[in-house]
């Protein structure tokens, strides 16, 4: 297991006013999104918990890509990954911030 | 370690008087004088693995001793001992639907239990996964004898299913008593109640064990205070205090 | 989201299940994923955990009436039962009895207990099953729904025995032991677990139907589970006496016949299903018509 945590400054808030949600279930190559409205609006926290060790510059890639495409301001993302694919991780993140915005 | 009682031994100390408990084809069943009353004996013995027609014999005992306490007026209480393997794991069996019949055993022992006869089990040697869960677990309070060894899987088993070596697994449950066979981690999670005495009569001690009774299912209670569970009791009373809406 | 005909209950996860089998936006979670109510042991084995532990529990309505509801999510460690997940299961029922709900629904997706967590979770399953008692005898319905990918095994079976009724899908099974357990430890002889059709034969939801291991069979969607529990709800046994021996006689009488067979189709022929080999492959509604002609399906035994 590895944990790894991402913090960047966002220009703006995300829009909407739903507190929290879920998405995605932990398995293998699969992963779990948790997504509140905590911090400050300038803020974004990605916290990982990845059943993978050694691909924290793949994480950080797929994070600060995320960032900068969804602008996730306020937000404290966790995450539980089972071993998922860049690919996966890009799409349940923007899956959760989707809900975020409803 | 001194070897652990035999059925024969346990029930010579619970029934001075004598007793009519046998056992056919591993299945306990019988009765005995008892503090006045009587107390009723139905169990698994000789490491024998639980299956269809066994399930039902044991229900049918339960039953008949609901069905006795009706007419009596009052509900003897009811020791479920066992020495059992796990559940008879066979096509045939899960064929005829064991999941049912499993679940019929220990719903009659929770259906004495709420007409108000004591029910109390007591592990003297092995017992395992559905078997266990279906019987001792069934009960009120359930009272262990040394030697007992009940578990839900044994660890060259566990080192298959979860890929660790077995040396390290062997470590583990050293310190962590939550996935560990033997009594010693039953009793920390709760699931076990007491540890019974060998040397000083039975009788005396499941009376006790009987007025003493808890109100209701405390195991998550004493898996808190002793370790083995840290968790499941704050877990619940949790869903429960936001299921007030408090 | 896409109307509850539709979606499929095998391949929902819990969450999905859960918001559409409710009234819509009824679901209130307790204990949710933003508690972080994770497993303690699971770290200890170099395993991710899940913010809600692989099981969903909460209140919310069906059509109407107030109903509490667990749901399993079989995808996350098989559905199994660890200390949290079997806390959350036990601590809603508990809230049942004194919040006295119209049912307690259970949404199983098992494969019984979690390794890891043995005895944690076997000590767990004894204490559902106890709360389930309980429940029932104060008159609330305990109502067990089976058509997720990890079935209800183990001491999932168990717990499903010990509801008052059951509603199952073709992709439902429900066991103790499951095929590669059995196989595991009598061989494939006895059962060869790579055999699809021969699972489906001996705990698949038909079979459990026909032979009244199962009080419902219901298509693989959302919309007829929900159907299926607000009838069951309606029809629920006492948890008494009276109950116990008809189901007492029940299982004897199966046994008593049945208990030379080696194979479901067997068991169904005896039934009097006039071409038994046809049952797998059948409609839900053809399926459904055949069970109506078997008496021995429905009974309040339970």
């Amino acid at each position: 297991m590895e944990s790894l945590t991402f913090r960047h400054t966002i220009q703006k808030p995300l829009p909407g006013t739903k507190r929290a949600a879920i998405t995605g279930v932990v398995a293998s190559g699969n992963l779990e999104v948790l997504l509140e409205r905590v911090l400050p609006p300038d803020a974004c926290e990605v916290a990982v918990e990845t059943a993978i060790n050694g691909y924290g510059d793949v994480w950080e890639a797929v994070v600060a890509d995320f960032v900068a495409r969804a602008q996730p301001g306020g937000l404290r993302i966790s995450i539980n990954d089972g071993g998922a694919r860049p690919d996966t991780v890009s799409l349940r993140l923007l899956q959760g911030v989707r809900l975020m915005e409803a | 370690m001194p070897g652990k009682m035999t059925l024969d031994q346990i029930l010579a100390s619970l029934f001075p008087a004598g007793h009519s408990v046998g056992v056919t084809d591993g299945l306990i069943t019988g009765e005995g004088p008892f503090g006045g009353g009587r107390l009723v004996v139905v169990g698994l013995d000789g490491d024998t693995p639980l299956g269809v027609e066994g399930a039902l014999v044991l229900s049918r005992a339960v039953l008949d001793a609901i069905k006795a306490g009706e007419s009596a007026g009052s509900r003897a209480p009811i020791l479920v001992a066992v020495d059992s393997d796990s559940q008879r794991m066979s096509r045939r069996d899960e064929l005829l639907g064991l999941y049912e019949c499993l679940a019929h055993l220990a719903k009659t022992l929770l259906l004495a239990d709420r007409l108000g006869h004591p029910t109390v089990g007591l592990i003297y040697g092995h017992s395992a996964a559905g078997a266990f869960i279906a019987t001792a677990l069934a009960t009120r309070v359930l009272a262990a004898l040394p030697g007992a060894h009940p578990s839900v899987m044994d660890l060259p088993s566990v080192a298959r299913v979860t890929k660790l070596p077995l040396d390290r697994l062997e470590a583990m449950a050293t310190s962590t008593p939550v996935f560990a066979p033997g009594l010693d981690n039953m009793v920390a999670t709760g699931a076990v109640h007491a540890v019974l005495d060998p040397a000083q009569p039975l009788d005396g001690q499941l009376s006790a064990l009987i007025a003493d009774l808890p109100a209701g299912d405390i195991r998550d209670r004493l898996g808190r205070a002793r370790g083995g569970r840290p968790v499941a009791q704050a877990i619940a009373e949790r869903v429960v205090r936001q299921a007030r809406g408090g | 989201m896409a109307a509850a005909d539709a979606v499929s209950w095998y391949e929902a996860s819990a969450r999905q299940r859960v918001a559409a089998f409710l009234d819509a936006d009824s679901f209130e979670e307790f204990v949710d994923p933003t508690e972080r109510a994770m497993s303690p042991h699971l770290p200890l084995f170099e395993l991710p955990r899940a913010f809600d532990d692989g099981i969903v529990v909460g209140r919310g309505r069906l059509d109407g009436r107030p109903v509490l509801v667990a749901a399993q999510e079989g995808r996350f460690m098989g559905g199994a039962f660890g200390e949290v997940h079997g806390a959350k299961l036990v601590g809603l029922l508990r809230a049942a009895l004194d919040g006295k709900p119209s049912a307690v629904l259970i949404l199983f997706d098992t494969g019984g207990v979690r390794l890891q967590e043995a005895n944690a979770g076997e000590t767990a399953i004894a204490e559902a099953m106890r709360a389930i008692a309980e429940v029932r005898a104060a008159g609330i319905p305990v109502i067990g729904l089976i058509g997720g990918r990890a079935g209800a095994y183990g001491g999932g079976g168990l717990i499903a025995g010990t509801c008052a009724r059951l509603a199952v899908s073709e992709g439902g099974r429900i066991s103790v032991s499951g095929p590669e357990v059995i196989e595991t430890n009598r061989g494939a002889e006895e059962f060869d677990s790579r055999d699809r059709a021969l699972v489906w034969r001996t705990m698949g939801g038909k079979h459990r139907r026909l032979t009244g291991g199962a009080d419902a069979y219901v298509a693989d969607t959302v919309a007829a589970f929900r159907e299926a529990a607000l009838d069951l709800i309606g029809r629920a046994p006492a948890f008494d006496r009276a109950t116990l021996e008809a189901e007492q006689a029940r299982l004897e009488a199966r046994i008593a016949r049945f208990g030379d067979c080696r194979d479901g189709a067997e068991i169904w022929a005896r039934l009097g299903i006039n071409d038994p080999d046809a049952v797998p492959a059948m409609t839900d509604a053809a399926f459904l018509e055949t069970a109506a002609g078997v008496p021995e399906a429905s009974h309040d035994a339970r």
